[in-house]
């Protein structure tokens, strides 16, 4: 048998031959649109495919994209960040989060700006990594700034699970965890998007499954693929959409069926439950306050509960975006990144004003990469 | 035990003169060295190219090289790139007290060992010892002289027309680096390396080197950018013309990277007049296979990745640290 290497987990999903062959289908049966179809990705990796790869250049012009919400580090209410920045400053505390959360800019500051002033921040590239610190760190709280959609909460649900049963009591928890189906209903309901069809998260949808989105068809009558984040993904998914518009049958369908299900990981959604539920409501950066929306600590864990053990220091006055920053309407798909008046001059990657500019997940951020 | 290096090697006493004379002049052994005056003494010849840098990495010893080896290879490419033969290097150690003698005694033994291939020399040099913690077990700067063999290579000489070439595959030793930072075992070596006999092999076959650049930190990315701007030209790049090797392409998938934006240490940039550019890609096959023309200079004032299959967008001048993403 021949060794699997990982090249070719993904050459076969960039094949240039293949692009241009889904190219000419998409070409050929667009042309049976009734009316163009305006397709939001909801995924910030989504959003860095189709601009990394130059999808949108391989469209006929009634197929166009609406960036949606979903870069867990755009749409964090600086706010929060404040909270990360003034955790880390505490005398006894290390402040650990994954990878890039460090350089977003909160307020005032960034976590990397805490870490050049003396404050204690690591970050992550695993997020189980805590445990390893926190033995190390006996005198230390430890706290875990938790961030990302679903993909990325079953993890901070195994480290707790992990931590109890080693019984390292010095490691506490800052929920940010948000839902990727809550905004989605947002943006519909209120009525001004021209959304007609989804491209549904790829790794998201590893955890919750595909049936997550099937209120997109009940209440919305509205297709949606579950695409996964290589180019010949996109492309296959959308012409996937397209069948289904002309068909007008609209359904939840799996293009990335190497790794989601309809059911999606019973055993990750369990473990979540276990020590997470859902908030009331949460603020999302450029959106505003979303119903059930985000996760927080169950109340039986309360003790590591960082936002209630620093409730006296953690600042809670909403920070609103610059005024000029249409990131709203751009999360909302009523605009794009080049009708803003200050992308690129006021608003670039190395000083965001807005939330669409943060992280290479962004809308603004990867029009500003990769096609300024 | 393992002999440690101590504050004491850095008094300016006995242990300071025997460490430079039963470690640097042993290894570094060349006469402007050994005569031990206040500064080295020597003739130069026409125009001079004159370079510093100051190297720290962690970890100290990786796949492929050391910090002795990139304090070699990082000044003498600078000179290289220039059109200049490197000369004359000095050296500066700052040492974190506490580093083992065998360490030190490794990384200048490779030091030695690249100077060797280009027939350059260190000769004249300074060694601090300072309190654990003030540095990072060990940093190293060299300055470097190099005699200028080929005049008027510069990153503002691109024009409409001209070829782009890498000398071999790109992003090995940044792959390197992140491999050992986070842990994954990897085969791979870093590219480090001296890159002289190639640029002397360019000058002479005579080929009509308009720019030079080693694609060091912030990668190929940053060089494509630097040579953009300082010409005012737009350069288009064919994706898949870009030599990446498999190794490096999986690791910067599982990272989130992107291989363009990696630190090379042995791998450069050539932009050459059109009609030249086969002549400039068979010489450097003679040193790496991998050796590729990756595009052409146009008008316009960007850096543009054009895909196999019709797509194009921007190459950007890579920013801030490398973390990788969320997911």
């Amino acid at each position: 048998m021949n060794k699997l290497t990982l090249k070719d987990l993904y050459f076969k999903f960039r094949d240039p031959e293949t692009i241009k062959a889904l190219k000419k289908e998409i070409e050929k049966e667009a042309v049976n649109l009734k009316e163009p179809l305006r397709i939001m990705e909801i995924c910030g990796g989504h959003t860095h495919t189709i601009m990394k790869y130059g999808i949108k250049q391989l469209l006929p012009e009634n197929i166009s994209f609406i960036h949606g919400p979903g870069c867990p580090v755009c749409i964090m209410p600086k706010e929060r960040i404040d909270h990360a920045i003034t955790l880390s400053h505490q005398k006894d505390v290390i402040l650990a989060t994954l990878g890039d959360m460090i350089r977003v800019p909160g307020s005032k500051s960034t976590l990397a700006k805490a870490r050049a002033d003396g404050a204690n921040v690591v970050p992550l590239h695993s997020t189980l990594d805590v445990l390893e610190i926190a033995r190390k760190n006996p005198n230390k709280k430890v706290v875990f700034f938790a961030i990302g959609f679903e993909t990325t909460t079953p993890m901070t649900a195994a480290l707790m699970h992990t931590a109890f049963k080693q019984n390292l009591k010095n490691i506490y928890y800052h929920i940010n965890h948000v839902l990727v189906p809550p905004p989605m209903r947002a943006i519909l309901d209120s009525g001004e998007a021209k959304i007609n069809a989804f491209i549904g998260p790829s790794h998201v949808s590893v955890i919750t499954g595909a049936k997550a989105y099937e209120f997109l068809v009940k209440d919305y009558n509205t297709p949606v693929v579950v695409a996964g984040f290589e180019p010949v993904d996109v492309m296959e998914s959308i012409l996937m959409l397209i069948r289904q518009k002309i068909k007008n049958t609209p359904k939840v369908e799996i293009q990335y069926k190497r790794a989601t299900t309809y059911e999606g990981n019973l055993l990750a959604q369990e473990m979540i439950n276990r020590y997470l539920e859902v908030r009331d409501t949460f603020r999302w950066r450029g959106l505003g306050d979303i119903p059930h929306s985000a996760l927080k600590l169950k109340d039986e864990y309360e003790e590591f509960d960082a936002e209630k053990i620093w409730a006296d220091i953690l600042p809670n006055e909403p920070i609103n975006d610059h005024k000029l920053c249409i990131c709203g309407e751009i999360l909302k798909g009523l605009k794009t990144p080049k009708e803003c008046s200050v992308f690129g001059s006021a608003c670039t990657p190395a000083n965001p004003l807005g939330s669409c500019m943060v992280s290479d997940e962004g809308a603004c951020n990867a029009y500003y990469r990769y096609e300024r | 035990m393992d002999k440690k290096i101590t504050l004491s090697y850095g008094g300016g006493g006995e242990e300071t003169n025997k460490l430079i004379k039963e470690l640097f002049y042993k290894n570094f052994s060349n006469e402007i060295l050994e005569n031990a005056e206040d500064a080295a003494v020597f003739e130069l010849k026409g125009k001079t190219a004159f370079t510093t840098d100051s190297f720290t990495v962690s970890p100290l010893f990786f796949n492929g090289g050391d910090i002795g080896k990139l304090s070699i290879a990082g000044t003498c490419n600078d000179l290289a790139m220039m059109g200049a033969k490197p000369k004359f290097l000095s050296v500066g150690f700052m040492i974190e007290e506490g580093l083992e003698y065998s360490k030190l005694e490794k990384i200048v033994k490779s030091m030695a060992d690249e100077l060797k291939k280009i027939d350059a020399k260190i000769v004249c040099g300074d060694t601090k010892v300072v309190p654990s913690g003030s540095v990072d077990k060990i940093f190293i700067n060299t300055s470097g002289i190099g005699e200028i063999k080929k005049e008027n290579i510069s990153a503002h000489n691109l024009k409409e027309g001209d070829a782009v070439i890498v000398s071999r595959d790109i992003g090995k030793h940044g792959t390197v680096i992140m491999a050992h930072r986070y842990g994954v075992d990897t085969d791979i070596k870093s590219d480090c390396k001296v890159l002289w006999s190639e640029v002397k092999a360019l000058i002479d076959a005579d080929i009509n080197i308009k720019a030079l650049r080693d694609a060091t930190r912030g990668g190929l990315s940053a060089v494509l950018n630097e040579w953009s701007e300082a010409s005012s030209v737009s350069i288009e790049i064919k994706e898949d013309k870009i030599p990446l090797s498999d190794e490096v392409m999986g690791l910067c998938e599982i990272f989130g990277f992107e291989p363009m934006d990696l630190a090379n240490e042995g791998t450069f940039i050539l932009a050459v007049s059109n009609e030249d550019k086969e002549k400039a890609l068979e010489v450097l096959k003679n040193f790496n296979q991998n050796a590729s023309i990756i595009g052409e200079v146009k008008k316009g004032n960007k850096v543009i990745l054009k895909s196999p299959y019709g797509s194009k967008r921007y190459i950007e001048l890579p920013k801030g640290e490398l973390l990788p993403r969320i997911c």
